[in-house]
């Protein structure tokens, strides 16, 4: 009979199924207690497998910043970020509530999950001291 | 085997470019095809000697057997690997190998592009997960990006970044293949001016987007002495890479370039000062002054004071042709930095491979060093050239 992997998923619509539920969760390592980011099935560079799914605070600092220019009929300029999470990995994303070329490496952000091209997705707001 | 005992047991024995600029009317294949044929001609050879053949373009999916089969011929080794713009230097390095190993005699590494004449920049990369939902603009968003941390690391200014494209259009005013050659010098206020992109990279940050083709011929040392061109050797070779997307790069100020060219002059047994003309992968303003930290011609930070002496005149020749920023760019640009570090040297050497204005080539030039870079600063590619003298 051949396989059929029915019953389990892998990481990246795992993770989107967290967020679905309103969690930000990322992968950490049981070994090392690292964290990493994009979900993977091993820990990039060990191979580590034994991995746990931890829901993370959403808190970061943008890493580098850069304003997308783009014409206003396409629905005009945007913010496109690297973003540092607390809890170390690093991701792409976006800082809103903000003009988009104002946002600045070093800013204080906080992930919140809206639904980005039809599933749902991290963004930052910027956390005004 | 130790990789570095292929130091020189290869060289390059013909080289050719075509539809530099635009070719409307013709095809990516058409051009490619035409810059080996003119390539197997300057080395004096046949198309039926070539037994080995490399190729990647953004235009096929397996570049290598669509390359062979328009040519007629069934290579015993052939390599379609593409790891972006770098590809072609890495190729080089297997041709290097499989040459050596006796597996081929003679290698052709190509490269075909009418993207400019064909609607624009031309990918076939896929989008990136954990990327694409944020509408990045690659590649110009991840080089943005790096710009940005850059600038914010090393307190560097778009000032900084202009100095590299005004140099590139310099070197470009002295080449009359050069796309840009017929327009005047670039000022810092142009660039900084310039319709913005991807902030802070403006229009005149970005390489051209141009339609171009180029080719190579390598074969073993002892069967190059019999040709026609003066041969040019493959001193030292080597690869590394450790990202695909930007948000995935270990430090966004770093490439990998601090390791393939560690490597690269390890095995040519020659130091980053011994470098007569550097060609390094200018996609972008960013670029150059990343490559020449890595590269190790001046620490980590201080590239963007070091462009200062890029220039025509000054202490270090970088991108002589103009560079993908001013010269040609038709997608992936690893072959024409090849074959600018080759002519530098042929050039030096008395062969006939064009005429430049005073101060485009540079006098006694004896070693060159290109470096490929690929993806979004992704796969790096350092190769040393050197005339006979220098093995």
């Amino acid at each position: 009979m051949p396989e059929i992997l029915k019953d389990t998923i892998g990481p990246q619509k795992q993770f989107h199924e967290f967020l679905a539920e309103g969690k930000f969760k990322i992968q950490r390592s049981n070994v090392t207690g690292e964290f990493f980011f994009h979900p993977r099935i091993a820990f990039p560079g060990t191979g580590d497998r034994d991995l746990e799914w931890v829901e993370v605070s959403g808190n970061g600092i943008v890493h580098s910043t850069s304003c997308n220019r783009r014409l206003p009929e396409k629905g005009g300029d945007f913010n496109l970020s690297i973003i540092e999470l607390d809890e170390g990995p690093k991701l792409m994303s976006k800082v809103v509530g903000i003009e988009p070329d104002k946002v600045e490496v070093g800013d204080k952000v906080k992930a919140r999950i809206v639904e980005l091209k039809g599933e749902p997705n991290i963004i930052f707001d910027l956390i005004k001291d | 085997m130790d990789i570095n005992e292929i130091r020189a047991k290869t060289a390059v024995v013909g080289l050719a470019e075509t539809g530099c600029g635009l070719a409307p009317g013709w095809n990516a294949m058409e051009l490619m095809a035409t810059a080996v044929y003119d390539a197997i001609d300057d080395a004096g050879l046949s198309i039926q000697e070539v037994d080995g053949l490399f190729a990647a373009t953004a235009f096929h999916s397996m570049a290598a057997m669509s390359l062979s089969e328009y040519l007629g011929i069934r290579p015993k080794f052939a390599d379609g690997s593409n790891i972006g713009g770098s590809s072609f230097l890495a190729h080089i390095l297997t041709a290097a190998i499989a040459l050596d190993a006796g597996l081929i005699n003679v290698a052709v590494i190509a490269y075909g592009s009418n993207q400019r004449s064909a609607g624009g920049f031309k990918t076939i990369s896929e989008a990136m997960p954990f990327e694409a939902q944020y509408d990045p603009r690659m590649p110009v968003s991840a080089y943005a990006l790096a710009a940005k941390r850059y600038m914010y690391e090393f307190n560097a200014s778009r000032e900084h970044l202009a100095q590299v494209a005004i140099a590139a259009r310099e070197w470009a005013l002295l080449n009359p293949r050069a796309y840009m050659h017929e327009k005047g010098p670039l000022t810092t206020e142009e660039i900084l001016s310039a319709r913005p992109i991807v902030d802070p990279l403006g229009k005149l940050d970005c390489c051209l987007v141009t339609d171009g083709a180029a080719a190579i011929v390598m074969t073993r040392s002892d069967k190059a002495k019999d040709t026609k061109n003066t041969p040019i050797y493959l001193l030292g070779a080597a690869m590394e890479h450790h990202h695909r997307m930007i948000s995935e790069m270990p430090n966004f100020t770093t490439t990998s370039a601090t390791d393939s060219g560690k490597r690269a002059f390890e095995m040519a047994g020659y130091k980053y000062s011994d470098m007569d003309t550097v060609q390094l992968y200018d996609a972008f303003t960013i670029n150059t002054i990343l490559f020449l930290e890595d590269l190790g011609f001046c620490k980590k930070g201080e590239g963007k004071d070091l462009i200062n002496g890029i220039n025509p005149g000054g202490s270090l020749p970088v991108n002589t042709n103009g560079g993908g920023l001013s010269c040609v760019h038709p997608g992936m640009y690893g072959l024409f930095v090849t074959l600018e570090a080759l002519r530098q040297l042929r050039n030096s050497a008395g062969d006939n491979v064009g005429v430049r204005k005073d101060g485009g080539w540079i006098e006694n030039a004896k070693i060159s060093l290109a470096h490929g870079n690929g993806g979004v600063l992704s796969s790096q590619v350092t190769n040393i050239w050197g005339l006979e003298e220098t093995i």
